[in-house]
């Protein structure tokens, strides 16, 4: 093994409160996945009160986000009726 | 999409505030600069894990060495953070590390400096992580996502640090007449390499009117470096230590205090490699990375064990 051999890149997503979803926080090297989650424990975890993590290698994940990227997106961004603030109600009712 | 068209989105992205991703068109020079500016960031945290750790094992007692053993623990952690983000443009782990180990890139300045007593590490904390703060404050807010993203981590993890610091410092301000003594000839070597870390005068800055521009930083040296002498004179002032610059003086109408001029020449002299320990820091970094190369190969080597196949090369794409 030569010195230019680079330690796989892991992306890392750790659930940071009970119940919570996993969040993006960052990435690690490592040659596996065992050692990949010890790293992120380490890098990312240094404060305590974390849940789960976890770790993908990098080039399994795919992405939107490209020279298409308003075409894709256009569909939703123009749905109000898909927002409560759409509708109107009477006035005297209240946290509806 | 012609190259002024995409120049002419990505400077409206910009004013916008839109963050810049990793996938996004950006400008080469763009690219370019952030990856240096990034790099040297990391290149900083690491080699700013230095003059703390030679004082783990000589720190007075039990609570301030778990504090420092945990603040040189965070230092690693920043480096490995900005190292991930400016991977993101391209740029590859190895490559960096290796322009730092062969004395090709540079680091914060403040780093050159050795740490002769105690008090130091109390100094450090205080001002050095202190002027850490200001500018990563700024920063937290700038135009490449990946960048501002790591820069919010560490500023909520830098503030322990530079309380710790000034508690230090409180602490010896209210011990004996040496104590006292060594809080303030550690103020005295310290003060002036904390203002240089800010770079040069805005005038002599030759990369700030890009960074500017593209909104990679939002203030110039001098007004951080302003920001951060007036929130540090009255910190010293209130524990009884003095600030070693006869020219300070308050300005009641700016409300600034007013500060004398840095010695520039040794500012350059410390860059350029001629610092107190530049040769020694370069040596630790070069030894770090050589003793540690037997970790590397035995990971890679038990990973391919385990998996009874061949570990492929990965990439970055990110």
């Amino acid at each position: 093994m030569s010195d230019n051999e680079q330690l796989a890149v892991w992306e890392v997503f750790m659930q940071q409160k009970n119940g919570g979803p996993h969040q993006h926080v960052g990435n690690v090297h490592a040659a596996d996945a065992e050692i990949a989650l010890q790293n992120a424990r380490d890098v990312y975890g240094r404060r305590g009160g974390n849940g789960s993590i976890w770790v993908v290698p990098l080039e399994t994940i795919y992405a939107s986000g490209s020279d298409d990227e308003a075409p894709f997106f256009d569909p939703s961004d123009d749905k109000a009726y898909r927002h409560p603030n759409h509708y109107r109600v009477p006035k005297a009712i209240k946290n509806l | 999409m012609d190259e002024s068209t995409r120049n002419a989105e990505f400077d409206k992205r910009i004013e916008e505030g839109t963050k810049i991703e990793p996938k996004d068109w950006m400008p080469e020079k763009y690219r370019r600069q952030l990856i240096r500016m990034m790099s040297q960031h990391a290149h900083s945290e690491v080699v700013g894990m230095l003059p703390e750790g030679n004082w783990i094992t000589r720190a007075p007692n039990l609570r301030r060495k778990m504090a420092l053993l945990a603040k040189v623990q965070d230092e690693a952690g920043h480096g490995l953070y900005i190292y991930s983000a400016a991977e993101t443009l391209g740029a590859s782990r190895e490559e960096l590390v290796n322009q730092l180990l062969v004395g090709k890139a540079k680091y914060s300045s403040i780093f050159n400096y050795p740490t002769l007593s105690w008090a130091d590490i109390g100094i450090i904390g205080w001002l050095v992580d202190g002027a850490a703060i200001v500018n990563q404050t700024m920063l937290a807010k700038c135009s490449y996502g990946p960048y501002s993203r790591a820069m919010l981590r560490i500023c909520a993890e830098e503030n322990f640090h530079k309380k710790q610091g000034y508690e230090i410092v409180c602490t010896l301000m209210e011990g004996t007449t040496e104590q006292k003594k060594m809080a303030q000839d550690a103020l005295n070597r310290f003060w002036w390499p904390t203002l240089m870390m800010f770079g040069p005068h805005d005038s002599e800055s030759t990369n700030s009117e890009d960074l500017l521009k593209w909104k990679v930083k939002k203030k110039t040296n001098d007004e951080l470096r302003q920001h951060f002498v007036n929130i540090t004179v009255p910190q010293a002032h209130t524990i009884g230590l003095e600030i070693p610059d006869p020219s300070l003086k308050y300005n009641e109408e700016t409300k600034n205090w007013e500060f004398g001029e840095i010695n520039w020449e040794e500012f350059y002299a410390v860059i350029k490699g001629h610092g107190p320990c530049n040769k020694d820091r370069m040596k630790a970094r070069n030894d770090a990375h050589e003793n540690g190369a037997w970790v590397r190969e035995a990971s890679i080597a038990y990973a391919k064990k385990k998996q009874g196949k061949k570990v492929e090369r990965f990439l970055n794409v990110g």
